[in-house]
Order: structure tokens, then sequence, then C-alpha cells
């Protein structure tokens, strides 16, 4: 009985990876058709049909570039921080809510909260290791981005776990059968969405790899697999950010279909934040954080607070 | 416990192989000096990239020690709520938060949050 559920359980995970895997191939063909039909030209339309095996032509491709061996990197740490930074992911990507074959986590937000502030640490000591300027830069920046956006991010999600007074993720949905925390909490969720995206270093904020001008960033001096790593675990934490949103805001029941309509649809809008905004500036991205996001997400704790506490 | 220490060793074994399987897959290549230079504009590099960096980053890293562990002492609060006495919980909440949010403002008041002097 406990062999039989013990094997259950895995092939459960490894189908969710799996499963990850290949939504992160998707996005990443989706992203780059959106990118095109955004600026008026055609994305990748041939390679199978209408461009369906592109991404996995992308990953062939890309596993057989040669590995580079840069000078004076401190090579062990190099080699490893993209692949614990896509075990970190997928670790996160555990939370997903299912309702049999999973663990159910009953302290879920903490695990959360734990797997991406380790996040953070991946990205600073690729930049750190590979010995490059450039690197070295975006890595720092990430680092105190991601950081000052984490307070908030854990504040915001605070508000909403005071509002069900657990830490499970199941529980968000039981909440939200007749009202969305969406409309319950309007300016938060926007919060959250920017927060976000600032999280997992997308455009708007993308200061970790600005393309124009530090080269790429963090990841200059990665080749084949740990660039491989690096971006898979990137795009799955976006697609875990947008299921997170779904959980937390627009009452997420992830048995039902409707759920991973959703789900694309915020990740679609991560793309379409893409190709629709400029860059921010580095300054104002701190005083965003800091001034606005965690005065308002403070306050509106304490709101919540006295909510619950004029409920009971 | 068990089950998700399982699930992380096969998370860890299934990155590693795809990191080993890169080695194995990608095409043989030449070692050169200023091939595996780091990348920058010209040939040699301008300057080390072990610099000292800017103390900015470093004052909001230890900002940010502080309002994390202040995170960390609000998370059990939620469950306390069910285990103390409510209305004192209240009371205690209520002035953590006050104190949180006023010393934000008074770090805001001190221009630590300025980006630039």
């Amino acid at each position: 009985m406990m062999i039989n559920d013990c094997f259950l359980y895995i092939i459960g995970v490894l189908v969710m990876i799996i499963g990850v895997m290949v939504g992160v191939a998707f996005l990443t063909l989706l992203e780059r058709q959106a990118l095109g039909y955004i600026q008026i030209r055609k994305g990748p339309n041939k390679v199978g049909y209408m461009g369906i095996l592109q991404p996995f032509a992308d990953v062939i491709k890309l596993f057989t570039k040669e590995q580079t061996f840069p000078n004076y990197s401190n090579y062990m740490v190099y080699y490893f921080s993209p692949v614990i930074s896509f075990i970190i992911t997928l670790m996160s990507w555990l939370l997903i809510p299912y309702y049999f074959n999973m663990i159910s986590f009953n302290l879920g937000i903490l695990f959360f909260l734990c797997c991406t502030s380790m996040g953070v640490f991946t990205v600073m000591i690729a930049g750190w290791s590979s010995n490059s300027n450039y690197a070295l830069l975006g890595g720092l920046r990430a680092v105190a981005q991601t950081i000052s956006y984490e307070v908030s991010l854990a504040l915001i999600m605070l508000s909403s776990v005071i509002m069900i007074m657990n830490f499970n993720m199941i529980n968000f949905f039981f909440y939200q059968e007749y009202i969305w925390f969406f409309f319950l909490m309007m300016p938060l969720s926007l919060c959250w969405l920017s927060s976000s995206l600032a999280e997992t270093n997308r455009t708007p904020f993308d200061f970790a790899e600005g393309e124009s001008e530090l080269v790429s960033g963090f990841n200059v001096e990665y080749s084949s697999g740990g660039f491989t790593l690096i971006f898979l675990s990137e795009y799955a934490s976006i697609l875990f950010m947008s299921m997170l949103f779904i959980l937390l805001y627009v009452g997420g029941y992830s048995l039902s279909l409707i759920f991973y309509l959703k789900l694309s649809f915020i990740s679609f809008m991560f793309i379409w934040i893409r190709g629709t905004l400029p860059r921010y500036r580095y300054d104002k991205l701190m005083y965003l954080s800091w001034k606005s996001y965690l005065p308002i997400s403070l306050n509106y704790l304490l709101f919540f607070l006295g909510l619950i506490i004029f409920f009971n | 416990m068990i089950l998700l220490f399982i699930i992380s060793i096969l998370i860890i074994l299934i990155s590693n192989i795809m990191m080993f399987l890169t080695i194995i897959m990608s095409k043989k290549s030449f070692m050169d000096r200023e091939k595996n230079s780091p990348f920058e504009c010209g040939f040699d590099p301008k300057s080390s990239a072990r610099i000292p960096f800017s103390l900015h980053f470093f004052l909001i890293t230890v900002i940010f020690l502080i309002f994390d562990v202040e995170i960390a002492l609000i998370f059990p609060m939620i469950y306390s709520f069910k285990l103390v006495n409510f209305f004192s919980m209240m009371k205690i909440s209520f002035f953590f938060l006050l104190m949180l949010l006023l010393g934000l403002y008074h770090e805001w008041n001190q221009n630590m949050l300025n980006w630039t002097n």
C-alpha cells in the first residue's frame, strides 16, 4: 500500500515536471509569435506545422552548442548555479494544488517564500562567478531588485493570507467561490502582478539582463547547458507566478479547465507587457518598491487585519 | 517529509542529468586564450570584474534584512490567532504592524531609501 502510494506519487510528480517543461517550450513559442505579431511581422511558422516543433528544435540546437570555460571564473560555482536555479524552480512547482497524488502543503505559502528567496542567490552567484563586468553588474542589479520586491510580495501575500487565516494554497479556492479576491483587494492584486513581473525579471523591470546596456546581463558568459537551464527556470517561474496569481486572486480551482485558460492568459499578459512597455529607470524601480508598494501593502495589511477582527 | 525528500532527490537528479547531457552532446571545441577571456567590447577586459560595488546595493540589502526578519515575525501571527486570546493578539499585532509602518516612514524621512544623493 505504502509502496504503491509512493510510486503513484512519483509518477504524478514526473508528469507535472514534464508538463512544466512542455509548457515552457510552448510559452517560448507563444512569446516569439506574439512579439512577432506585435511588431507586425510573422513569428516562427515553418518548423513542423505552423512552428509547433520550433521550441524542440531550439532545445536540440542549444544542447549541442559548445560549453564555455571562461578564464578566471570560479568554475564549479559557475557550472552549478543554473542547475540549482532550475532545481529551485521545479521545487516551487510542487506547490500546484493537485487534489490527489501530490503533497498538500499545509504551509505552502512559507514554502513558496523559501523557494523564491533562494532563487535570488543563484542569479547573484551566476553573475559573480563568471568573472565579467557585465555579468557582475547584472547580478548586482538583479539582487537589489528581487530582494526589494520580495518584501512587498510577501506583505501583499500576507494580507490575502490573513483573509483566509491559513497557509494552505487549496483553501484560497474555497474562500473565493462567491467573490474573487481580485475585486476584494483591487489595488493590491495589481501591485502583486507588477511585483511578480519584477520578481521574475520581466520586461519593464528586466535590469538583470538589459539587452541594450548590459549585453545579456548576468548570463553573458553562459552557453549551451547553463543558458538552457537558466532560460527554463526563468520561464517556469513566469508560469508559476501566473499560476499563483490565479490561485490567490482569480479563484483557481485547479481541476477545472478554466484555471488553465486563465493561467495561459496571465502568462500571455507577461509577454504582452514585454511587447508594449519600455524599460523602467533603475532608481524609479527602487522608489516604486520601497516608497509605494511597501507602504501600500503595510497599510492594507493593517486594514485587512482590522476587517477580520471586525467580522469576528 | 519523506515524500518531499524523495522528490527533491528526483528533481536534483533530473536537472544534473540535463546539465551533464549537454557536456556529452556538445560539439568539440577548441580552447584559446582570447576566446575564453570574459566577454567585453574589446579583446581584453579593461578592468577586473571583481570590483568593489556601489554602497547603495549593500544598504538596500541591510534594509531588506530588517523587513525580512519582520515578515518572519508576522507569519506566525496567523496561526497564533487561533491559539491565544483573540483580543490580546489583536492588540499585539496592531502594535507590531504600526511599529513596522512607522519604522518605514522614519527610514523614508531620514533619506535612507533615496537611490541617488
